[in-house]
């Protein structure tokens, strides 16, 4: 028989954005997508799914896009984390943030900041990316409101526009 | 002499640009606020307990247990509601929770809620709270409602509605006649954004202020304030940020429970459904069985529509007998039929409830006209494209309902159009993995495929229909020169908020314009449904702009001793027509304090008759859709290549945005066709996730090549037409069209299954 | 703190000898799902991600082993790739790209469900599990370590430490059929393995049967009926006959995401088509 464990035990701390972010009197089963929300003041990062379904969580961790849904928040220690705040600099908007605004990428914009993380980690590791290579990279975040077309567009914009720079 | 054309550009930001939503930065920053993410101090989190039976009597709700775990602070059922204890759009026969002695009529309906300090403690009380049931049957078959052999699961019966057209000679015979039994699946809106709004109590529980991501504020704080016994000005509802809406926030779901909860505990609630809850939560798209039979001349054209609908409407009303009057209302298409013979139903069952979702019951019949179509034009061996353009509606035309369309009507300048978009080329002799039906599963290679093409073209009503006043309402501030607009018109989106500052940078010549809360501190907007916020909240802020500009130049007038009748805007300045005065808006509205609010109603419409006979809608919109598709025929895999598509929109006002409600559309009718439906067995729903519930992936989207059809709307405020609905509508009967076309097969239901393809 | 983050097999062994309940998780894609949406509760969690041992791989003459904890991401390009093609293309499939960069091989093996993308590639190649646990090493054979849905051999204490997949001379492919493009659970997938040096046909089924399915009545069949070793494909006749005695093979029912006829139909086109792809 296990019993069942307490909610408030666990303390802990992480690495986001560069910031140490003091998790206390957490649960165990908390994801690291209701730790930045709920705990870390971070609600960039959506949950729509919770299952890794719909790609509205996304994060990088230690380089690699993960959702944060399914991560357990106190596995994450000793990780580096970026969030979607964590993207831009001062407040300004990157060339990805901007492109979604230009080229109509954003409706409700739900799905956008997980979106954005996405797209910034993809063109970080394939600066020219094709077509197909985009919406294969992507196909993990849904969008329920563009259809993509312009998400699409935004995205080659920076691919475009980081090359001639 | 040369001559240079006096019309310049449209100013940035005003209408007919691309301009950019103000909410935009904060979205792509991660800072806009949904509804999900608001927070309050001292926060609480409520939670649902659900039926897992579709037909149960309560014998007993025990809740002793859950009130001992630590960290619950409260516990509710129906005996805590202390107003009315049902509410609904139409029909207020759905209950705030199912009270003992009473049934729960679908799996999914609320019983009790719980508040407490942490999401988890809240699932460890609902999973405390015991309830004691007596198993009833299910009524499932929506035809046992219609013969009386099934027993009636509510007071109000089990008919939400019935009705009959019969236009024109009932017994008129074609030449030629189609028939056939067409069935589309229940859909779900599945926007991103679940559902989610936090509770504020008043201090002493006088009043409570909810933020909420709705499609409609006063017509929830109506409903929401009825429940709570509560004066309406005493509930503040405050529209939290919506992440997506498509017809599933027009209900009640968690609006009153979380009142509830925080008049209960004094501390602000806030609930967020999951994915699973989501699709209990809300009402989904009628699934609904439709046969049609037409008659036509041997030259093709329309002699006759007949047609039996059967819209399962599920547990409760929502707005289902709204749903089935627009179904049977667009019976005929965008096509001219004087004669017809429409039997509608729209019924009570166990299963989930049904209403409002993008479409709103034109998907349903259009998906049955114009698989007729495609059969009307084999029958008559007539190309598809030819029947549709010898059938097109033209204004003046009159419906089966006898109304007259005097909209805008250019049905055969859509399918033109469309036609000359160019198909899309052969997928050459080594495609990519990625460009074959099944994808990155590598199922096909290139000689198992098979393209189709097909068409689909619908005609969609705009605005509420049956005399239904469902105006808007907005005010124009200018304060010291700062132009300030104020609306409740939920921003689900679609960008009205940009649409707003457009109106009012043209009208008043200003560049910045700043929106105020989305609140019910303005009067109704209506909902954000019907494709009617460009007409309906674009006419209220167009009227409002107009009445600050004119007050405006009043005040001008008189203090430069100007002629009032000579002064206009021209791009940011006032001038005078005879060239002695011009000066810069904003410099001219300093020190000046303007306030005008002003409604937008539409032209009456009135019921139908037994017979279907009235002039039940207000305006309507026209759009015609070819798909590609390359099919697997012995996998039954799917690939949409290319959708082209030439949409009726009156004037574009913001075309970037334009074209993401049409891509956007397309994308969910897709979904409809080939993909997208919420199995229920027995009454539950077997797949209430984003792993079984599939929606289309970046790489099912097709490539969407759109022209818009622009002629001015003289209706309309500002010329323009809804666009949201229209390009989800006749998309998917043109994808099913294409797959018949290239598998030969009858394929009478969507969504499409491989199955129904190979075997 | 009760999620333990071990940096050797060492450390993992100790904490699993002296709590055998604890929970193993490796990326998290299954565990996480369970947590989030089924209520379950583990008191303590063991997460393997920072065993380097368990992150790494190694191709040598006859074998290749993949450490529990490598993610599909690895698998999908690279040497890994040009030595596995079928496992590359079976984690193609796994999930979305942000699934492929936390989820594991030793987490599919966990969870062991018989849709799991990577499983029928085991399968089909023979795979061994390496187990340690409670200070032991044993190695089992892919086919006696999944024992049903969701259900597998591994014992109080013990973990998948690594998959041998011996190495094959010949084709090897995958395909995996869902109503999607993209991120869709397989309805039905097959993994095809010709071993030329052998002169035979290795295939296995996913999500057909309540485990992974060798078809090896139609393996020794085909092998009786056709020269496997040849460069020229079988006659079309024999094709199609394969194709059907592995679609009888399989064992598939009725759920919300297909049907047992479908699916049955499903697996005998996959392997006709996988059987001629391996000619081409």
């Amino acid at each position: 028989m296990s019993t069942t464990p307490d909610i408030g035990n666990e303390n802990y701390s992480l690495d986001v954005n560069g910031r140490a972010v003091d998790i206390k009197d957490s649960w165990i089963g908390e994801s690291l997508l209701y730790v930045l929300r709920e705990r870390a003041g971070l609600p960039g990062a959506k949950g729509a799914c919770e299952q890794g379904e719909c790609g509205s969580c996304t994060v990088v961790i230690d380089g690699k896009a993960v959702c944060s849904c399914l991560v357990l928040a106190a596995s994450a220690v000793g990780s580096k984390i970026v969030t979607v705040e964590g993207l831009g600099e001062n407040g300004h908007l990157s060339d990805v943030q901007q492109a979604f605004l230009d080229c109509g990428g954003v409706q409700c914009g739900f799905c956008t900041p997980g979106f954005i993380v996405a797209v910034h980690h993809l063109l970080e590791s394939n600066p020219n990316p094709s077509e197909h290579q985009i919406r294969e990279a992507l196909s993990g975040n849904i969008c329920r409101c563009t259809g993509y077309g312009r998400i699409l567009e935004a995205v080659q914009k920076v691919a475009v526009e980081r090359k001639t720079k | 002499m040369n001559t240079t054309s006096t019309l310049s550009p449209p100013r940035h930001g005003t209408l007919g640009t691309s301009a950019s939503r103000p909410d935009g930065v904060a979205k792509v920053q991660g800072g806009f606020a949904f509804s999900s993410d608001m927070w309050a101090e001292n926060l609480l989190w409520g939670a649902t307990l659900r039926s897992p039976h579709p037909h149960a009597r309560i014998l007993r709700i025990d809740t002793t247990a859950a009130w001992k775990i630590s960290g619950v602070e409260t516990v509710i059922t129906a005996e805590d509601v202390p107003g009315k204890s049902t509410y609904g759009l139409i029909m207020q026969d759905q209950p705030v929770f199912a009270r003992v002695g009473d049934t729960v009529r679908y799996a999914g309906e609320p019983i009790a809620a719980v508040a407490a300090d942490h999401p988890e403690t809240c699932k460890r009380a609902l999973a405390a709270i015991r309830v004691e049931y007596e198993i009833l049957e299910p009524v499932l078959d929506p035809e046992r409602c219609i013969d009386g052999s099934a027993p009636s699961i509510h007071p109000e019966g089990n008919v939400f509605r019935h009705q009959r057209i019969v236009s024109g000679d009932p017994d008129v015979v074609g030449d030629v006649v189609v028939e056939g039994i067409y069935e589309v699946g229940m859909q779900d809106q599945a926007f991103l954004g679940l559902e989610a709004a936090l509770a504020i109590p008043d201090p002493g529980g006088a009043g409570v202020e909810l933020y909420i991501a709705t499609q409609w504020l006063h017509e929830d704080r109506k409903q929401i304030a009825a429940c709570l016994n509560l004066p309406e000005d005493k509930v503040r509802l405050v529209l939290g940020g919506v992440g997506g809406a498509f017809g599933a926030r027009e209900d009640i779901s968690l609006q009153v429970h979380t009142c509830l909860l925080a008049l209960r505990t004094s501390r602000p609630v806030r609930i967020a459904y999951g994915r699973e809850e989501s699709f209990y939560g809300h009402v989904h798209r009628h699934p609904a069985t439709i046969w049609m039979r037409h008659h036509a001349s041997r030259d093709g054209r329309l002699v006759k529509v007949e047609s039996r609908m059967v819209f399962d409407g599920g547990a409760y009303c929502s707005t289902s007998p709204a749903v089935l009057i627009n179904a049977i209302t667009h019976t005929q298409g965008p096509y001219r039929c004087e004669n017809a013979v429409v039997d509608g139903w729209a019924l009570r069952t166990n299963n989930p409830p049904c209403g409002a979702m993008r479409g709103f019951g034109v998907v349903q019949a259009c998906f049955a006209h114009e698989s007729q179509m495609d059969r009307l034009a084999a029958a008559c061996g007539i190309d598809p494209v030819e029947i549709r353009l010898k059938n097109a509606m033209q204004t003046g035309d009159r419906l089966i309902t006898g109304q007259v369309v005097d909209s805008v009507a250019p049905v055969a300048q859509c399918i033109r159009e469309t036609a000359s978009i160019p198909l899309p080329p052969d997928m050459g002799d080594e495609p990519d993995v990625l460009d074959l039906p099944g994808g990155s599963g590598r199922t096909a290679d290139r000689r198992h495929i098979k393209r189709g093409v097909g068409w689909g073209v619908s005609i969609k009503n705009l605005m509420y229909s049956e005399g239904f006043d469902d105006y808007s309402t907005a005010r124009c501030r200018i304060d010291d020169g700062v132009v300030t607009l104020k609306f409740a018109t939920a921003e689900v989106g679609q960008g009205f908020v940009a649409l707003a500052q457009q109106i009012a940078r043209t009208v008043l010549g200003v560049d910045d314009v700043l929106l105020d809360t989305i609140d019910t501190q303005v009067g109704s907007a209506g909902s954000s449904s019907a494709s009617r916020q460009t007409w309906m909240s674009g006419g209220a802020v167009d009227a409002a702009c107009r009445a600050a500009r004119d007050a405006l130049l009043d005040a001008v007038a008189v203090e430069h001793g100007l002629v009032r009748s000579r002064l206009t805007i021209d791009g940011t300045d006032i001038v005078d027509s005879d060239g002695s005065f011009r000066v810069d808006v904003s410099q001219a509205a300093r020190g000046k304090r303007i306030d005008e609010t002003r409604e937008y109603h539409h032209q009456e419409t009135e019921d139908l008759d037994e017979n279907g006979q009235g002039n039940c809608h207000v305006a309507f919109a026209f759009v015609a859709h070819r798909a590609v598709v390359d099919v697997d025929t012995e996998l039954g895999l799917v690939k949409v290549v290319q959708v082209a598509t030439a949409q009726d929109v009156g004037r574009v006002l913001n075309p970037t945005n334009c074209v993401g409600q049409v891509e956007g559309g397309i994308a969910q009718g897709l979904g409809l066709a080939v993909m997208e439906e919420i199995v229920v067995k027995d009454g539950r729903v077997r797949n209430p996730s984003f792993t079984d519930y599939l929606l289309p992936t970046f790489l099912d989207a097709p490539v969407v090549d759109m022209v818009f059809v622009e002629e001015f709307e003289p209706k309309s405020p500002l010329g323009a037409k809804g666009v949201g609905e229209p390009p989800c509508i006749s998309v998917t009967p043109a994808i099913a069209n294409a797959i018949r076309n290239a598998t030969g097969r009858e394929l009478p239901r969507v969504p499409v299954r491989p199955y129904d393809i190979c075997l | 703190m009760s999620v333990h983050m071990p940096s050797s097999i060492d450390q993992l062994e100790s904490i699993l000898s002296n709590d055998p309940q604890a929970t193993i998780l490796s990326g998290g894609t299954d565990l996480m799902v369970e947590i989030n949406l089924h209520n379950r509760r583990p008191s303590t969690v063991v997460s393997v991600g920072r065993i380097a041992e368990l992150r790494e791989w190694n191709i040598s003459a006859d074998r290749v082993t993949i450490g529990a904890a490598v993610p599909y991401g690895v698998m999908e390009h690279g040497e890994l790739a040009a030595t596995l093609p079928a496992l590359a293309e079976a984690a193609r499939t796994v999930g979305s790209p942000q699934i492929r960069s936390a989820g594991t091989l030793g987490g599919n093996l966990g969870t062991c469900s018989p849709a799991g993308d990577g499983l029928p590639v085991l399968s089909a190649l023979e795979a061994s599990i390496n187990i340690r646990g409670n200070g032991t090493l044993r190695t089992v054979p892919f086919s006696e370590f999944m024992i049903g849905v969701k259900r597998n051999c591994l014992g109080p204490g013990e973990f998948v430490h690594s998959v041998d997949i011996p190495r094959v001379s010949g084709w090897q492919g995958y395909a995996k059929v869902g109503t999607r493009n993209a991120m869709v659970i397989a309805t039905a997938s097959a993994c095809l393995v010709r071993d030329t040096f052998a002169g035979r046909v290795r295939i296995a089924l996913g999500a057909v049967g309540p485990t992974i399915i060798r078809c090896e009545e139609a393996e020794h069949w085909l092998a009786e009926s056709a020269d496997l070793g040849s460069t020229l494909p079988p006659l079309t006749e024999i094709v199609l006959e394969f194709g059907r005695k592995v679609a009888a093979a399989s064992k598939p029912i009725d759920d919300h995401r297909s049907t047992a006829d479908y699916r049955r139909h499903a697996v005998g086109v996959l392997a006709r088509r996988l059987l001629e792809r391996s000619y081409q």
